[in-house]
């Protein structure tokens, strides 16, 4: 209603602009401006959070909104061997546009995570791959992919989702539809219904999945699961776009994070993958992530990737270079690389301690309420179960932030933290 | 093939709902058992859908980017690069700004994290890069009537206005100049924007077509964006003079259009940030509205981070808020946060007195030595061309690039019998040009120009 508003509202202020008339000899005449008809722009509702958390004075506010790990004082970590990485690019001379494609190298080593060392499609070339700018970016870019070269499709997305999923495939114009994914009553996965929602869409659709670590839910499908999700998948011919933003941060072991894009590709499909290293690697404000879509052969690969940059290029020509080459410099020195992988392990371990602690902590204060999905979730985020009123209570009487889907950001709760937290939830849920 | 997928069904994995029916094979639509593959060396079973990118075919190169491919691949000693418009020092190497490895030594020793920026990217960056367009203390800034969100340098910024223009503006077109940096067709075309062009260069002068650009302005629907160069036109280096600027916009105002600055050389056109920011100052005292995007590629060197910004001078602090909110909106699905690299860079390099001095003296020499190798350019022209042809056009011009006149035939010519690389509209990088190599171009240009048409 209010998009549609505006744009009659901008047409109306438009012929009615009377020109700007006068002499200009200092200062500005009052005059109808272009801009009438914009209306403030709604919070984002993830990162919203993080602006209204840094606007409150109290001593005693716990930032559980975005997906930012935090140590356990609730500080920023930029990881060992990233800093070490820094140190061996310092005083680099290159500085040159990288191609529409990004850092070959970074991709190659990219790829080599998603698909496996010593991946057939890797070696056979038919996976047309391009850096991007994160997660967002890949899932934008293949959005728009898809929108150019396969016009008449939707695409399902599980219901929760990462909500800037929907502003994407929004902004790309390819219609949504979505399919079953969390159950309430369980606070898990509602499989079956997930599976009635693949069976009864059209052959051949488009799906957005979560490889590991759901966002904003934690629940993951059990390998047996995606086992059975893959050969639906096949039946009814179906096209999988796995969003891939937690590889090694939901278990701590990168390989087994990848099973169900390793599953699926077992069983024959030929799938999209979107990477990012925002959280596993801790270069959430570098903007490094991959775009892949795996094609029949070697020569589509070559087409799909030409058309891929064709649309990078008017969205902002080439990606940026430093933390391309902070993840080259890493994943391309063993040392470095095994370095990482234990750092990996220790947020992953971190994050499933404090599940552990928080789920103690709330049944010992004696909840009437299970919080067995606490520890049963996997990932950086856990889904509490908290109505948006509770929510809502949470932040204005205990300055705790979180979104109001009741996500927890698994990252920012530290030992430091967890008690006032695990107490606040009591409280405002209590009586329920 | 097919039946050891069938077979699968007989583990129970397929829910108990799919009738063998749709296993069978030969069912229309798209029958994932229809065509069986074997690949002889692996075990796994493969998918036997026909792609859906089945028809999709190899995307043109691009004609920019594609040229530095193109000369990377030549194996010929005489190669030149006067493709893309990247800085070479005299040695035609890449050159990373001293001032810009200082902020970077700094940024390491500080340890600064890694965190996420907000959608509209470091402030810091953001008050810096509006105040060197406007100058510090300008009414605009302190009215708080710019809206400024950092962008993925001028290509990522000029996206975010021509999608504010889509979403806001619908049916409005953009009037582009002719011709114009390969790319903001490309950009307008997919945030969907109309577009159509205004005449601005003059091959028979090798010159600005002035009264065609005015004309063309003139004739453009009331309220239509004018997308101007602030400085050093690209791919033409004409600029209009002080006295055409104020006629331009004067036209503007009568017709009500907003113009829109593609600002991507500022400090490296003239070698002054403040003279090279006349044109879109003009604009401001004018107490217009308008967009302006900005690009530290080229004067910070920076072209591998993509920073730059949008600007959109509003008439009124709410509206500059406004506006900022719905740029963040197209923004986040774009690619949610724009990288910090670069950002902190020129934050550094800006907010630091002595850094900033430094800086200014590196884009003076980078601008020097372009004006220095245009003039040699020009003498070797004019000492062995005997046929009276007027060149001094190659000094008019301004900024990284050269319009040097020369048709596709003759740009071809360039490439192919001397291995100047160039792009097709006869456009040169001078900024790819050494001193050393100016008597060879200079060949090369008098016999493209006089011996192929």
């Amino acid at each position: 209603m209010a998009m549609a508003m505006m744009i009659r509202n901008a047409a109306a202020s438009r012929r009615a602009m009377t020109p700007i008339s006068g002499d200009f000899g200092g200062g500005l005449r009052s005059m109808s401006s272009w801009w009438k008809s914009v209306e403030p722009a709604p919070k984002d509702p993830i990162l919203g959070v993080t602006e209204a958390f840094l606007a409150d004075p109290s001593p005693d506010k716990v930032n559980v909104g975005v997906g930012a790990y935090r140590d356990d004082n609730g500080k920023p970590v930029v990881l060992d061997c990233v800093r070490e990485a820094e140190r061996r690019l310092a005083g680099s001379t290159f500085m040159e546009y990288l191609p529409m494609g990004g850092s070959a190298k970074m991709v190659d080593l990219t790829l080599k995570l998603a698909y496996g060392d010593d991946s057939e499609f890797i070696k056979d070339k038919r996976i047309a791959a391009i850096q991007t700018l994160s997660g967002t970016g890949a899932c934008r870019l293949f959005a728009d992919f898809q929108k150019r070269f396969c016009p008449g499709s939707q695409i399902y997305i599980p219901v929760p989702t990462w909500s800037n999923h929907h502003n994407i495939w929004r902004d790309a114009e390819v219609p949504q539809k979505t399919y079953h994914y969390y159950h309430p009553e369980t606070k898990g996965l509602d499989f079956s219904a997930l599976m009635d929602d693949v069976k009864n869409a059209p052959d051949g659709s488009f799906f957005l999945l979560h490889a590991c670590a759901h966002n904003p839910t934690g629940v993951d499908p059990t390998e047996e699961q995606w086992r059975e999700i893959s050969q639906l998948f096949k039946a009814k011919g179906h096209f999988a776009f796995f969003d891939m933003a937690y590889q090694g941060f939901a278990s701590g072991d990168p390989a087994r994070d990848a099973k169900s894009i390793r599953i699926f590709l077992e069983d024959g499909h030929h799938i999209g993958i979107s990477q990012s290293y925002a959280k596993n690697m801790g270069l959430y404000g570098q903007r490094v992530g991959c775009l892949s879509v795996l094609c029949e052969d070697a020569k589509q690969a070559v087409s799909v990737k030409s058309q891929l940059q064709q649309l990078a290029r008017p969205m902002y020509s080439n990606p940026p270079l430093h933390g391309a080459q902070l993840v080259s410099t890493i994943l391309e020195d063993p040392e470095l690389k095994s370095l990482w992988l234990k750092e990996v392990k220790v947020m992953a371990d971190r994050i499933i301690g404090m599940r552990t602690t928080l789920r103690e902590s709330l049944e010992k204060l004696g909840s009437p309420l299970s919080w067995e999905h606490v520890t049963k979730q996997i990932g950086m985020f856990c889904y509490s179960g908290l109505t948006p009123e509770q929510v809502d209570r949470l932040t204005s009487e205990y300055h705790i932030y979180m979104t109001r889907n009741g996500r927890i950001s698994m990252a920012g709760v530290t030992t430091g933290n967890v008690g006032y937290l695990a107490n606040a939830i009591h409280e405002v849920t209590k009586s329920s | 093939m097919a039946s050891s997928m069938l077979s699968l069904g007989s583990t129970s994995l397929l829910p108990r709902e799919i009738s063998k029916d749709k296993l069978k094979l030969g069912t229309s639509g798209s029958n994932p058992f229809l065509k069986a593959k074997s690949f002889s060396r692996v075990t796994m079973t493969v998918a036997v859908k026909p792609s859906r990118f089945e028809g999709i075919t190899m995307a043109p190169p691009d004609p920019i980017l594609g040229v530095s491919e193109a000369f990377k691949a030549d194996t010929n000693e005489m190669k030149l690069n006067l493709g893309v418009g990247a800085y070479r020092t005299e040695e035609l190497q890449p050159y990373v700004l001293n001032v810009v490895k200082k902020a970077e030594n700094l940024m390491l020793e500080r340890g600064d994290n890694k965190e996420y920026l907000p959608i509209e990217g470091l402030a810091a960056f953001n008050k810096a890069t509006a105040e060197l367009l406007f100058g510090a203390g300008h009414p605009v800034i302190k009215e708080q009537r710019v809206a400024t969100i950092q962008g993925l340098s001028g290509t990522g910024s000029l996206r975010l206005a021509a999608a504010l223009i889509e979403r806001y503006f619908p049916g409005a077109k953009v009037v582009i100049s002719s011709p114009t940096w390969g790319n903001h067709k490309n950009i307008f075309n997919d945030a969907k924007v109309p577009w159509s062009e205004y005449r601005y260069y003059d091959p028979k002068t090798i010159g600005l077509d002035f009264e065609g650009m005015i004309s063309d302005i003139k004739e453009a629907p009331e309220g239509s964006f004018i997308l101007l160069h602030g400085c050093a036109h690209n791919p033409t280096g004409i600029d209009p003079t002080p006295e055409q600027w104020v006629k331009i916009a004067d036209v503007i105002q009568e017709k009500n259009h907003i113009p829109f600055f593609d600002v991507a050389y500022q400090g490296f056109a003239s070698g002054s940030l403040d003279e090279d920011a006349a044109s879109v100052r003009l604009f401001a005292e004018r107490g217009m509205e308008f967009f302006v995007a900005q690009s530290y590629s080229k004067n910070l060197g920076l072209y591998a981070e993509r920073i730059g910004a949008i600007n959109v001078v509003c008439s009124s602090a709410d509206a500059a808020t406004r506006v900022k909110s719905q740029l963040k909106r197209i923004a986040r699905p774009m690619y949610s946060n724009p990288p910090v690299h670069g950002a902190r860079i020129v934050a550094n390099v800006v907010g630091d007195a002595t850094m900033f001095g430094e800086w200014k003296a590196e884009m003076e020499m980078m601008a020097g030595r372009i004006k220095t190798v245009r003039q040699e350019l020009y003498d070797s022209l004019v000492s062995k061309d005997k046929s009276g042809k007027d060149w001094s056009f190659i000094l008019k011009q301004i900024g990284m690039f050269s319009f040097t006149g020369l048709n596709k035939a003759q740009s071809d010519n360039m490439t192919d019998k001397w291995h100047v690389y160039m792009t097709k509209d006869g456009r040169i990088s001078l900024a790819g040009l050494s001193m050393a190599k100016c008597e060879y171009l200079a060949d090369a240009i008098i016999d493209s120009y006089h011996n192929v048409s």
